[in-house]
């Protein structure tokens, strides 16, 4: 059989699948923290992110962040080239402290949510989001 | 987990429950002939509400042979546990004596003779036999269709899904939930859906635009049976434009949503639900994460990843039942609702032994009717199995059925490596059995069915066999799909189902030559069923005839190019 170029472009799988791998946290991604916290210590629990576990299209993944009395929140995408998503502030005024945004994923890694709360303590979450071929569905 | 038989109690917050599962003890019953549909069907009825569950029947509307998997491995928390079972452990563990009833339909070893003896399984007029002498003892009993309900064989692909839908409205179910029929495309599923006689629900199914729950499914819909108000909450496949191609539905998003989830728990119990129901597509693993996660769910009707339980597994308060696949099983649930709160049930898995069960004449008309257009291209015989090959699928690893169709796509497809992908659907031929056209597209068909060929590099090929084993063996099963591992015809590997994603698979060896793969190498590589848009090439069950064909006679026996490490 011929083996056509038409085939050999068929099966469409692009070269960004070769980064299904976990991504490791950029160093970026601890500067940022840094910056945002002063090298204050970050506390677990008190901010909920919310983020597919599995990304159906790593190009626009919806993230939701919430975090009661925050008076800021910094969202990363700690295996980007770019770590940095939004920093979200929150005036006193606000009538909830929430925020949702898509953004796009290099590959799988945690995206992280930092809170900045009205005690002036810092709280975290982090969620995997997994980026993956796809395909073999039972 | 509920690991006696029996009669038991169950102790549940501040009051007791009891609960008890009606699996038959068939296995006294020495010959096939003593197997009375009566004893089958034997059923006490219990407390106020009966659910029937069936699900992943995947257009199977004839009897069929069924092999339930040899090699199902759980991780992390799941290992050992079911449905991670199989084989004399899973008939140790339930008392099921060999070469019963109950080991036939439930445990894979001795197949062979075993569906000899006793013949095929399932058959939508049949189901329609038990669902009929349940609603006789329970009128208003709530039928309830866990998906996978329109996809998967010669006439559903012809008819997209309308075959499905027409035996199934015979059936008159009161609510279904949803995976591959998706796949028909957004368009039909609306089209169908419309017209639908009944509730089609995805608390999950969201628009993809917007990211809000989707106007055309409802997420619940609320029952009143037995005095009773019932809540049947649905929840789609999450995972469907991940695993299934996202193109051909793309307005819709999917996902786990547990926090969706809990929101709407919440409304109908708000509404004045005293008995919540979830009619899930979640699998198996997933969903009893998710009863653990999301509180006030009483009973998850379990489907997706095709395990068929002759208990109730229980987390918390939540039952979950499981109801196999291919029209296999149907689950009859007895509750006893009071007060506002679940205080006991009665549970049966109802195997549907064809030869047993008598056909309900109606509905057999009806899927006859489907079938009539189609037959004489349905039944043209394409070759055979020699008397030594069973051809199956079902099971974490390489079967029988995807060894010839890996061997058809390197033949037919002039390939060094065959990929086909780790479905849980397909019935299974018996040796020495009549290979008909329908029976090449119980196991092929799906609306993305081109056989792709293309070069990939070596390392581009361990990172898809890595890939595919993080989405079955990543130890927390929200990371899961619920198929199982890709099928590779033309090369062997090992594989670490322990280690993390990278590290599991090695030694990938080219069978042809003996060589190990060279990661910067390309090879030619022929596979099917890609979620790519635009992918081109023969259809599958067109490349599958011609090599059935040509070979008259197929032989195939079970390989070991696939070595599993820590199991």
């Amino acid at each position: 059989m011929e083996f056509s170029r038409r085939d050999t472009l068929a099966l469409g799988l692009g070269a960004a699948v070769l980064t299904v791998l976990p991504l490791r946290v950029n160093a970026a991604a601890e500067d940022a923290i840094a910056a945002f916290t002063g090298g204050a210590d970050v506390a677990e629990g008190g901010v909920n992110l919310t983020a597919p576990e599995i990304a159906e299209n790593g190009n626009t993944v919806p993230v939701s962040v919430e975090a009661a009395g925050a008076s800021a929140i910094l969202l990363l995408a700690t295996g980007n080239p770019t770590p940095g998503v939004a920093t979200f502030n929150f005036g006193e005024l606000a009538g909830s402290q929430a925020a949702s945004t898509r953004i796009r994923l290099a590959g799988t890694q945690d995206v992280v949510a930092i809170a900045k709360l009205a005690d002036g303590s810092f709280a975290k979450a982090a969620q995997t989001v997994k980026v993956t071929i796809g395909g073999c569905g039972g | 987990m509920i690991s006696r038989r029996d009669f038991l109690q169950v102790s549940m917050a501040a009051s007791a429950m009891l609960g008890a599962s009606g699996f038959g003890n068939w296995g006294r019953l020495a010959a096939q002939q003593k197997l009375t549909q009566d004893q089958l069907l034997e059923f006490d009825t219990f407390g106020n509400v009966s659910l029937i569950h069936i699900t992943d029947i995947h257009a199977q509307l004839k009897p069929i042979y069924f092999r339930e998997p040899e090699i199902n491995l759980g991780v992390g928390s799941a290992r050992g546990q079911v449905p991670h079972i199989t084989g004399a452990d899973f008939r140790k563990m339930y008392g099921i004596a060999d070469g019963s009833p109950s080991a036939y339909a439930l445990t894979y070893d001795d197949f062979t003779s075993l569906a000899r003896g006793y013949g095929r399984v399932g058959g939508l007029d049949r189901v329609s036999t038990v669902i009929n002498s349940i609603r006789a003892d329970r009128p208003d009993a709530l039928l309830l269709d866990g998906g996978d309900t329109w996809h998967g064989s010669y006439t559903c692909y012809h008819t997209e899904g309308q075959d499905m839908v027409n035996v199934m409205n015979a059936l008159k179910p009161d609510a279904m939930t949803f995976h591959w029929e998706f796949t028909l495309g957004g368009d039909r599923v609306r089209e169908i859906v419309q017209d639908l006689p009944f509730a089609a629900l995805g608390a999950n199914i969201f628009d993809a635009e917007w990211d809000e729950p989707a106007e055309d499914f409802a997420p619940y819909k609320m029952f009143e049976r037995g005095g009773v108000k019932i809540a049947v909450i649905g929840q789609a496949f999450p995972y469907m434009p991940i695993a299934n191609p996202r193109w051909m539905f793309p307005e819709y998003s999917f996902g786990i949503r547990d926090e969706r989830m809990q929101e709407v728990v919440d409304e109908v119990k708000a509404e004045g639900a005293e008995l919540v129901v979830m009619l899930s597509h979640n699998g198996f693993d997933v969903d009893k994460k998710m009863a653990s996660r999301v509180q006030g769910i009483d009973v998850i009707l379990s489907g997706h990843t095709h395990d068929a339980l002759p208990e109730p597994v229980l987390v918390g308060d939540t039952i979950i039942i499981a109801s196999g696949s291919n029209g296999k099983f149907v689950s009859r649930v007895d509750l006893d609702v009071r007060d506002g709160r679940m205080m006991g049930f009665r549970h049966k898995l109802i195997p549907i032994f064809s030869d047993v069960i008598e056909p309900d004449a109606a509905v057999t008309k009806v899927i006859d009717e489907q079938r009539a257009p189609h037959l004489d291209k349905m039944t043209e015989v394409i070759g055979r199995t020699d008397d030594s090959s069973l051809l199956y699928r079902r099971g974490n690893f390489n079967g029988t059925w995807d060894d010839l169709i890996c061997d058809a796509l390197l033949s037919e497809r002039e390939a060094d490596i065959a990929m086909s992908p780790g479905v849980r659907w397909g019935p299974s031929i018996l040796p020495g059995q009549d290979i008909t056209r329908e029976d090449i597209w119980n196991v092929t068909s799906m609306t993305y069915g081109q056989a792709y060929r293309t070069e990939m590099t070596g390392e581009f090929i361990k990172v898809i066999l890595e890939d595919v084993a993080d989405n079955l063996f990543n130890t927390d099963p929200y990371y899961q799909q619920g198929g199982d591992m890709v099928r590779i015809g033309g090369m062997g590997y090992q594989i670490d189902i322990n280690k993390p994603q990278g590290e599991r698979i090695s030694n990938l060896t080219l069978l042809k030559n003996g060589e190990s793969i060279d990661p910067a190498k390309s090879y030619v590589v022929a596979g099917w069923a890609s979620v790519n848009e635009g992918t081109e090439g023969p259809q599958i069950w067109d490349v599958v005839e011609s090599h059935i064909r040509k070979q008259g006679t197929v032989s195939v026996q079970p390989r070991d190019n696939v070595k599993v490490v820590g199991a």
